[in-house]
This record gives structure tokens, sequence and C-alpha cells, in this order.
């Protein structure tokens, strides 16, 4: 294993349902991700993508095989341990946002900065910088409902960045955006992955999305059926 | 980790606010009924027990007839007032009392009101206390002096802002002095205002007022009761010696009665409480209710709220951290409707108390119980769906729909 290795996947299985109604999401994946990749996880609706990507993010558990993440090995770890590698290591962006409703951008942002322990004077501060990094620092005060898809996804990116998480994992991110948007949004994450470093992991089902990482791997019926870098 | 739940709960009850008052209201409102019906319903009880101990404690009034009219019966003789005294064991004071109706006239100003004769002891007997001057005494009662003791009604009605005391006051075609005046008493018992009356000497008012048409001319004998000597014993001495003396058969029945105010005032007092506690039952019911109210708040946002725990627990939350968040917030809520709901008890009880007539008395016990009632139920409703949402995987929590 080098030492530059962020995640090592082998034989992971997750079973859904028992007896008959029993259904095999993952039949036994195995992959493995460096620091500072970007990699999109393709597939079509029901290939297992998006449990890989709940796996990968410590946001479920497997029902079999082994998870390495930067060497931890995440079966062995409780709820809150996960909770904690999620808290310190990771970022997430959904597809819905999933931002707290009735919430201005800014105390959204800093949500993850409060669980962190930071001052008041020190999340204000990062956070607002995390909004000036996407591109909507005069939104702080608006909340979610008056911001448009693309802002929303925006400030989700903002909280994932705003503790200066490792990795990031995009779920969809653009799924709810138009074109154009889309376009802004995935320059961003490039931005994020070649000026700061940080590593993303990208599940999609579109092709021009796909194109912006360098390297996709495509997920069917619960395996993993080509892994290429881009051109 | 406790000033950062503080935190988020305060954010979390800021940002739905309509919900943070449903919530406080279910606990405003059932704290608030409870305190008030209990508090009132006290207050009245208070009051009767009161209004009974202004008669006079420990009281036993032999009256003709029986029931309240007595129309007809024979009245009570000086010698059966001796009787009574001699051979009844457990009285401790007797006072005679003979009535008359009269116009008081001072000056223009003029009140029919009731004359009450009586000896010194009638004073101590009813529970009376001297407002200014004093009493009158035994060298009175034996002369049959023209002195008399003045209840506020009568002075208000009569002197107004004069000083009452060595006036001269008309009863019929007799000047009498007025030599006292008595606190007053208020309210009786019925409705009655005890202090329209004036008291003098037993002797001055069937001497000069009454006129002495026969020896049975006392209206009611006032006996207090030795205090460690049971009641009913009196009560039942005193018949059959009246019994005796007026010679009745076994077959005939009391033309007295005597009634033991002791008796009267248990019976008020249980039946007021028995209202009391009719009335916090109907109160526990409205708390029960605003506890409804409360559950239906919480779980009726549960789902917002399982993906607003996902949310937390997605972004790096521990479950425990996201739990104390809610205990927090249920736990203000819960405070803030209970501490409103005191307030509104309390500016409710004030006003209705002037309302109802009974007194304010502030029990600390059921408001405790009331606060701590609704709180537990603010807690646990606002506390439970958190728990079981909390032990879900995050991504379980945020496809919650």
């Amino acid at each position: 294993m080098s030492s530059d290795s962020l995640i090592e996947l082998s034989g992971i299985t997750k079973t859904y349902g028992k007896g008959d109604a029993e259904f095999k999401a993952l039949s036994g994946i195995d992959l493995s991700i460096s620091k500072g990749e970007f990699v999109a996880v393709m597939g079509p609706s029901g290939s297992g993508k998006s449990t890989l990507m709940n796996l990968l993010g410590c946001l479920d558990t497997s029902t079999g095989g082994t998870y390495r993440f930067q060497g931890i090995p995440i079966e062995n770890l409780s709820k809150d341990q996960r909770s904690l590698i999620r808290r310190h290591s990771l970022g997430f962006i959904f597809q819905g946002f999933n931002l707290l409703a009735r919430t201005s951008a800014l105390e959204n942002v800093e949500l993850p900065l409060l669980y962190r322990g930071y001052s008041r004077k020190q999340r204000h501060e990062r956070a607002r910088e995390a909004l000036a990094s996407v591109g909507i620092a005069d939104k702080e005060i608006n909340t979610p409902a008056e911001l448009s898809g693309g802002q929303q996804q925006r400030v989700a990116i903002a909280r994932a960045i705003v503790t200066e998480p490792g990795t990031l994992f995009a779920d969809e991110p653009t799924g709810n955006l138009d074109s154009k948007t889309t376009v802004e949004i995935m320059n961003l994450l490039c931005r994020l992955n070649t000026e700061r470093g940080i590593s993303v992991i990208m599940v999609t089902h579109e092709d021009d999305v796909a194109t912006y990482a360098k390297r996709i791997v495509r997920v069917r019926d619960g395996l993993i059926e080509s892994d290429i870098q881009t051109p | 980790m406790f000033f950062n739940a503080l935190i988020i709960a305060l954010r979390e009850i800021r940002r739905n606010l309509t919900r943070a008052i449903l919530t406080v209201l279910g606990v405003v409102i059932g704290v608030a009924a409870v305190i008030t019906m209990v508090t009132l319903g006290r207050g009245a009880t208070e009051m009767v027990k009161s209004q009974i101990s202004n008669l006079g404690s420990n009281l036993l009034v032999l009256r003709p007839g029986q029931g309240w009219g007595g129309g007809g019966a024979p009245l009570f003789s000086k010698a059966d007032v001796r009787a009574i005294e001699d051979q009844v064991p457990g009285i401790k004071y007797m006072a005679p009392l003979a009535r008359g109706v009269a116009p008081a006239v001072f000056l223009q100003n003029v009140r029919i009101t009731d004359i009450q004769g009586t000896t010194p002891i009638y004073f101590e007997i009813a529970n009376w206390k001297i407002q200014s001057g004093r009493f009158f005494e035994q060298a009175d009662l034996i002369e049959g002096a023209p002195v008399c003791v003045i209840g506020e009604t009568i002075r208000k009605e009569l002197f107004g802002k004069e000083d009452a005391i060595g006036k001269k006051i008309r009863l019929r075609n007799t000047s009498v002095l007025v030599i006292g005046t008595t606190l007053p008493k208020g309210q009786g018992g019925w409705g009655d205002d005890l202090d329209d009356n004036i008291i003098m000497p037993i002797t001055t008012l069937q001497r000069r007022l009454n006129g002495q048409l026969s020896n049975q001319n006392i209206d009611q004998v006032m006996i207090s009761g030795k205090s460690d000597y049971p009641s009913a014993n009196v009560v039942a001495d005193i018949s059959s010696l009246m019994r005796e003396r007026r010679g009745l058969k076994a077959n005939e029945l009391d033309n007295f009665s005597v009634s033991d105010t002791r008796q009267i005032a248990d019976a008020v007092s249980s039946s007021t409480a028995v209202m009391t506690s009719l009335l916090g039952a109907v109160a526990g019911v409205s708390l029960l209710v605003g506890g409804i109210g409360i559950m239906n708040i919480m779980l009726v946002s549960v789902t917002e709220r399982t993906r607003e725990i996902g949310i937390r627990l997605a972004i790096g939350a521990r479950a425990r951290e996201v739990l104390l968040q809610f205990l927090v917030e249920a736990i203000t809520l819960s405070c803030v409707g209970g501490v409103t709901g005191i307030i509104l008890a309390y500016g409710l009880c004030i006003s209705l108390a002037k309302v109802v007539g009974a007194p304010f008395l502030f029990d600390l016990k059921i408001n405790l119980l009331a606060f701590v009632f609704s709180a537990v139920i603010g807690i646990i409703f606002g506390f439970m769906p958190a728990c079981r949402a909390a032990g879900l995987d995050p991504i379980e929590a945020l496809r919650h729909e």
C-alpha cells in the first residue's frame, strides 16, 4: 500500500433486505484510489453506484469485504468514529443540496465548524472565505429558498470545503442543475481538485459531466465494469 | 459540546418559530389551567373557612324551633340560660341574645338595623374585635346603661367621616351613647352583612326598647364550648336538658335547635375541597390535552427533522451531539412554556380572584407539579422521535420522506 493511497476496497458487498426480498446492490468491488485523484463513478440507475458512494463516504456500512480509508479499516469503527472521520476528513455534496431550510447561507456553511468547536469569529471568517471561494460572497444572509439551484449547490460546496477536507464526495452534484450552471459547478470542482489538491469522488450518470474527471469507473449490476483514465 | 448544542438548539428554535410557539402554547395552556383552577379553588375554600371562623370558633347556638324560621316556637328564659350554665359540662362561656329592630337616627341620618342585646362575654364568643372606644362591661349590664357598640356599616351610614365615640344615637324614643365600634367582619357565610348591627346590654334592650313582655324573651343563646371537650356531647346535653325543662314527650319533636359552627365549617370546607379537586381534575385534563398538542407538533415535524438529523450526521455530527441538541430544544421550549404558563396563571388568578371574591393564595406545590408535568411531556415527545432518527445511518435519515 503506497503512502498516498486514499481508498482501498476489496471484495466489498452490500445486501439489502432478507430472505426472498434480498437484493444485492454490490457484489464484490475491488477499487483503489490515490490522494488527489478526480474520479467519476458512472453507471445506469440501479447499478449500485450510489450505494458504493455512500460506503466510500462512511455514510453507510458494507455487508462484506474490507474498506480502508487512509489505511484505517472502516468496518471496525463505531458509528461515532465514522462521524468523526466525516467531520475531519470528508466533505459531501448531494444532488438535492441538503441544506438546512430557513437557515442563512452563512449559518449553513459554518455548521460543520460548529461541530468542530470553532469560535464564533473563526466560524464566520472561514465560512465567508468558503462562500467567497465558490463565488457567492454576497449571498451569505440568504436562505436556500431565496437562492437558485446553482447558488444552493455552491453553498453546499462551500459547506463541504469549509473544513478543508482531503476528500470531497459528490453525489450527482449537477443532477438538478441546467447545463450552464452544470459547467460552472464542474469547473469549480476541477479547480478545487487541481488548486487545493482535494481528492474528488463524484457519482454521475451524465457522460459530459464525467469527462471533467481524470478517471472514470463504470459500475453495472454491482460490479466494476471498466476503470479508465480520461485522455 | 453543551454550549454548541445550546447554540444549535436556539438556532433551530429561531428558524422554526411557528412550531416552537405552538409547542410552547400547549405547555402554557396546560400549566396555566391547572394552576388557575387549583389556586382559585383553594382561595374559595380558605374564604369560606375564614368566614365561618368569623362567626366565632367552637360556637354552639341554641335557637327556638327547628330549622331557620323557628316561627311560633317558644323563646328562652333567663332560667333556661342559668340551668344550662349550671348543668351542662364543657361550656366555657355563654351569652343570651335578644333581638330587636329599630331605626337608628343620628342628626338627619337614619338606618333601620338589627339590634342585639347581650352580655359582655358575647364579644369574646362571637369573635368581635374593638376598632375604637370600648365594649360595654358588667356594670353597664347590671344598671341597663343606655350605651351601645356599633358595627362598621352603621358607623359609616350614620357618622361618615365623623368620630362616632361619645355621640348619641336615637333608637325609637331612647337615646343611646356610642361607646365603641367593632372591626369589620365583612360578609357572613350566607352573604349577609355582619357589620350591620348595634350591640347593647341585654338589660337595656329589654327595659328600654322591647319591653319586658314575658320571662321568655331571649331569642338565642350563644355558647362557646371548651376547646378540649367534644362539642357533640355539649349539643346532646343541652338538648336533653331543654327537652326535660319543656316537658317534651318522647314522641314530640324538639321545639328548639342547637347548631354547631364547627360542624357547619367542616361540611362547607369539605364540600369546597371536593370542588377544588374537581377543578383540579378538569385542569389535569387540559394539561393532558396540552401534552397531546405538544406531541402532535413534535411528531408532525419528524419528517423534516429526520432529514435535518441526516444532514447533521453526514457533515460529521455524532448521534449524541444531535440528541443533546434536541434535548436542549425540548427543555428550552418546555421551560419557556412552563414559566409563561405560571405568569399567565398569576394574571388570571389575580384578576379572577377579584371577580370570584376569593383571596389569591400562592401554592408552590401545584406550580411545581404543573411545571414538571408539562416539562416532562414536552421533553419526552420532543426527544423520542429524535432518539429514533439519530440511531439511523445518515444516508437513511437523509432519504426519509
